[in-house]
């Protein structure tokens, strides 16, 4: 258990990013543009995975304490809206704003993390019920686009310190942290072993119930990053911003192409990252190509499946 | 001696009294109250005719939760569910295409699709062992993505009257209630086959020990992979019969049966039933989608603006669940 944790390996889902990234770009040298690999569309690329990395990271915190979290997409919408609204386009109100919708973010981890530890409530059911308040709430009170963040702000969306962008770096610097605190913390080698088994963590004398309440509240807050994120691209909030984005299920299905089992306790972020690119090729990929809009749904859909069941293969055949 | 024995046989009595009255699922309990407090504010609701129409709109979800319960016990989720009732929605429309000729054969074609649906479903679940939560959402996707291919963007074509009857006609003449939905005459019919298969075969049985625990129920001699087969193909079929009634009640629209594989879910959740398997009443779970219609329409009633009720919904859904698990626990 010590050594799993502590020891380094690359997770297998790279090999299946270096397959998608190496397909795409034979299909894009004889039937797209043959662009694929110059330096400004993998640079979009990788920004386009910023605002689905950020959140993954967070959702990989739950999964791997063997809950889930659905309510992240509304809180994306949330964020996205209040953080406008209080902003108004002035820079002076920027650290309100922010600490207003971290602390937003803080409260529904934490509502999340109390139904899903204390009252024992599902947290499939527990994290819909709470996105389903947060949308009732966030449609009752706006209707369209409100507010705008000042011109500073989208600094975080659009500036770049020499050639590389500032979103990617946050992104990177999110994964590191990430990673550190489930290798290298005592918390992160408890969500491990609450992931594992929650009944076995009890009797050794860990409080379960406050690992699951932190990595919700770590997963609201990353919920927040992205919201703050796209808004800073966007320019305004507003409430479809985090739906339409498909991000609690995207973000799920990201941690588990990276290699996180869905019954938790096993996995980590560094293949949550290579999840994240995978579909940040794959849409680049379709879009060079010129791949129909719908029939890339239907691509995506079949990919996600393909490689969670190459998992499950493997690990069927290493133990036959 | 005479008075000390009269409260203590009470005593019992009232004991008798309060265990039936906790040994009925509570979602009964709820609807019945859910009924009463629709009738307080709207009295013509609790006549046959208000109770018929209403039946009538809840019938999709009912049925579509009588499959989602058979995946649930058999240790699954089924999420492609609501995208597939869609794609029976603006594919009926294109096949149809305004001759209502065309409607029968075009309903075989739908019920065929569906079965693929859920048999593609079950073989990625039962033999690539993909979780079903990641597998049916992958289908969605596809669904989601083939059906807007298929039409072009755009729903075109036009829902015939032949076809929008099962949702939307009325078998005229009928004893004691004078008209009948067909709907929920479709209605009755299904809810009787899922209680049936449920209740009544081994299937059902066999379904419940797949998701009480797979391994011990391979051993036991049950074929798990077919099992959970079967318990997506039931689940999809029920969809196509929600996705057609729907299309008759509400006409062609790409998004008809958007929101429902949730409130499936919640539905079956809120009969008893408990997630990843091995639990759950068949008419539990259909009461349970018809309590999330009524609460639907008490919201409706009480003049709440639509976003509000989504948040009443939630607040509902996880305080049921929140119960559920507490009563469980004390009974442990």
């Amino acid at each position: 258990m010590q050594r799993r944790i502590r020891e380094f390996k690359i997770p297998p889902v790279y090999a299946i990013l270096v397959v998608v990234f190496v397909s795409a770009v034979v299909l894009d040298l004889f039937f797209g543009r043959g662009q694929i690999t110059s330096s400004t569309i993998l640079t979009n690329m990788l920004v386009r995975s910023v605002a689905l990395g950020i959140v993954a990271m967070g959702q990989t915190f739950v999964m791997l304490s063997a809950s889930i979290d659905l309510s992240v997409a509304y809180l994306i919408s949330v964020t996205a809206v209040m953080a406008s609204f209080l902003m108004r386009g002035d820079p002076a109100r920027v650290p309100m704003a922010v600490a207003s919708v971290f602390a937003i973010g803080a409260f529904v981890g934490l509502i999340n993390g109390l139904v899903v530890s204390k009252l024992r409530v599902n947290p499939f059911i527990a994290t819909l019920g709470v996105g389903l308040v947060l949308k009732g709430v966030l449609n009752a009170s706006f209707e369209t686009f409100i507010g705008a963040v000042p011109r500073s702000f989208q600094t975080l969306g659009y500036g770049t310190i020499g050639p590389v962008p500032i979103s990617i770096l946050v992104l990177l610097g999110v994964t590191v942290v990430a990673a550190f605190v489930l290798r290298r913390t005592r918390f992160g080698a408890h969500l491990y072993a609450v992931g594992g088994s929650e009944e076995v963590a009890r009797l050794s004398g860990l409080r379960t119930d406050r690992v699951i309440i932190l990595a919700h509240i770590i997963c609201s807050m990353t919920a927040v990053l992205t919201g703050l994120f796209v808004v800073s691209r966007l320019r305004s909030g507003a409430p479809w911003v985090g739906t339409d984005g498909l991000y609690d299920l995207e973000s799920i299905a990201a941690v588990v192409v990276g290699g996180t089992a869905l019954s938790g306790g096993k996995g980590g972020v560094a293949g949550t990252l290579a999840g994240v690119v995978i579909f940040g090729i794959l849409d680049t990929a379709f879009n060079q190509l010129g791949v129909d809009t719908f029939l890339k749904q239907v691509l995506r859909g079949s990919i996600i499946i393909l490689a969670v069941a190459s998992y499950t293969i493997r690990s069927r055949m290493k133990a036959s | 001696m005479a008075q000390l024995s009269a409260p203590a046989r009470e005593r019992t009595f009232w004991n008798r009294t309060i265990g039936v009255v906790r040994s009925i699922p509570p979602i009964y309990i709820v609807a019945i109250l859910l009924f009463f407090a629709i009738g307080l504010r709207n009295p013509t609701f609790l006549e046959a005719s208000g109770i018929l129409n209403f039946l009538r709109r809840a019938a999709p979800l009912m049925i579509l939760t009588a499959g989602q319960l058979l995946v649930i016990v058999s240790g699954g989720f089924d999420l492609s569910v609501g995208s597939l009732m869609s794609m029976m929605v603006i594919g009926g429309a294109l096949m149809i295409n305004n001759d209502p000729a065309n409607t029968w054969w075009a309903i075989l074609v739908l019920f065929l699709i569906g079965a693929g649906a859920g048999l593609v479903n079950g073989v990625i679940v039962a033999y690539l062992n993909v979780p079903s939560l990641i597998a049916t959402l992958g289908m969605m996707l596809a669904l989601r993505g083939a059906g807007l291919y298929w039409t072009g963007g755009a729903p075109r074509g036009y829902l015939t009257d032949n076809f929008r009857m099962f949702g939307r006609g009325w078998i005229e003449n009928v004893p004691f209630v004078e008209q009948i939905p067909i709907a929920v005459v479709v209605l009755l019919v299904f809810s009787g086959i899922y209680i049936y298969l449920y209740n009544y075969t081994n299937l059902g049985r066999q379904m419940l020990a797949v998701g009480d625990n797979a391994q011990a129920a391979r051993l036991g001699g049950v074929k798990v992979e077919r099992i959970r087969i079967i318990a997506f193909v039931l689940s999809a079929i029920s969809a196509v019969v929600a996705g057609i009634l729907q299309g008759g009640f509400g006409g062609v629209n790409p998004e008809a049966g958007e929101g429902f594989e949730l409130q499936a879910i919640s539905a079956a959740v809120l009969g008893g039933a408990v997630l990843l398997g091995g639990r759950g009443s068949m008419a539990a779970a259909i009461t349970g989608a018809l309590a999330l219609e009524a609460l639907f329409t008490l919201l409706n009633l009480l003049g709440l603006p639509k976003p509000l009720r989504d948040a009443v919904q939630g607040l509902i859904i996880v305080g049921a669940v929140a119960y559920a698990a507490y009563t469980a626990r004390r009974r442990q």
